[in-house]
């Protein structure tokens, strides 16, 4: 039962970020990752404030196997921000490199942790 | 996909963007391709399937490896580490080595790797970290995960291509 929750969570997220991420690349014409940032961001967001409403508002915890281990873990990517990282930095882009890797960390940490604390004002 | 032509630096091998470019544009004077419309959907239920079998995939290796609130999250760190190295080994031969192909990359890199791999989890792990007052353990996994994951993706990549017989360095630079 897990392991199909899972698997759902995991066939809406992972195109889910597909498209998200297009979408975002396609409005900055840069070198810059957006799309992925984007992606990573906001599902950090909605990853903390799913533990939040599983601890603070009683979210059952198949529904958190759903949507954050299933849908949220899909739907973010180390891989692929790991690899454009490598990426900007062979092309010599380091400022952009140590940008994103440091950017993607600190506001990461900040989304999840705001996601968290919404869930706790809302209890 | 457009992407900006920025002096030497611009060059057609990889994509910056892995999830984004699916096509590999070989010249890069050339006018970006229109956006297919229509006929993503095939592609669109290839990275699904891969990401669900992904997602999966992760779920298993995190409960091979359970741990307190305060303890270091080895099963998302192994996890991001191998997909990071996966990636960086799949790219060279996407691009460089195979045929183009419709499916090989939306199947295994956007849907498995990017499904298995996590960035919310790795987030949150840090904050439950800093609230249950470990914030060493918080800082180490951080850098730990960047330091790793970033290195992984340049074994994988310089494997590749010694692997397929290319060279390794491949700097933005004119005459390398």
């Amino acid at each position: 039962m897990t392991l199909l929750l899972v698997f759902l969570g995991g066939i809406v997220g992972a195109p889910a970020r597909y498209l998200l991420d297009r979408l975002v690349q396609r409005l900055h014409d840069s070198v810059f990752p957006w799309g992925t940032l984007s992606v990573n961001l906001s599902g950090a967001f909605v990853l903390g404030l799913l533990f939040g409403a599983h601890d603070h508002l009683g979210l059952p915890t198949a529904m958190l196997t759903l949507l954050g281990t299933g849908f949220c873990g899909a739907f973010t990517t180390f891989s692929t921000f790991g690899f454009e990282t490598v990426r900007l930095l062979e092309e010599g882009s380091v400022l952009e490199a140590g940008l994103n890797a440091l950017g993607s960390l600190v506001f990461g940490v900040l989304a999840a942790a705001a996601g968290f604390a919404l869930a706790a004002l809302l209890a | 996909m457009s992407r900006r032509v920025r002096g030497d630096r611009e060059e057609a091998d990889l994509p910056v963007d892995p999830d984004v470019d699916l096509r590999h544009a070989p010249d890069p004077f050339r006018t970006p391709a229109p956006p297919a419309r229509g006929r993503t959907w095939d592609v669109l239920a290839v990275i699904a399937l891969g990401g669900g079998a992904g997602a999966v995939a992760r779920y298993l290796v995190g409960q091979a490896f359970p741990g307190p609130p305060t303890g270091f999250p080895w099963g998302t760190f192994l996890i991001n580490v191998t997909g990071c190295f996966a990636l960086g080994l799949l790219m060279v031969f996407v691009l460089d080595v195979w045929p183009p192909s419709r499916y090989v990359r939306p199947f295994f890199g956007v849907g498995v790797l990017g499904g298995f791999t996590t960035f919310s989890t790795f987030s949150v792990e840090i904050v439950d970290r800093v609230s249950h007052g470990a914030g060493v353990v918080a800082g180490a996994y951080a850098a730990a995960s960047l330091v790793a994951g970033l290195v992984a993706v340049w074994c994988g990549i310089v494997l590749a291509r010694t692997l397929a017989g290319l060279p390794v360095r491949r700097g933005g630079r004119k005459g390398e």
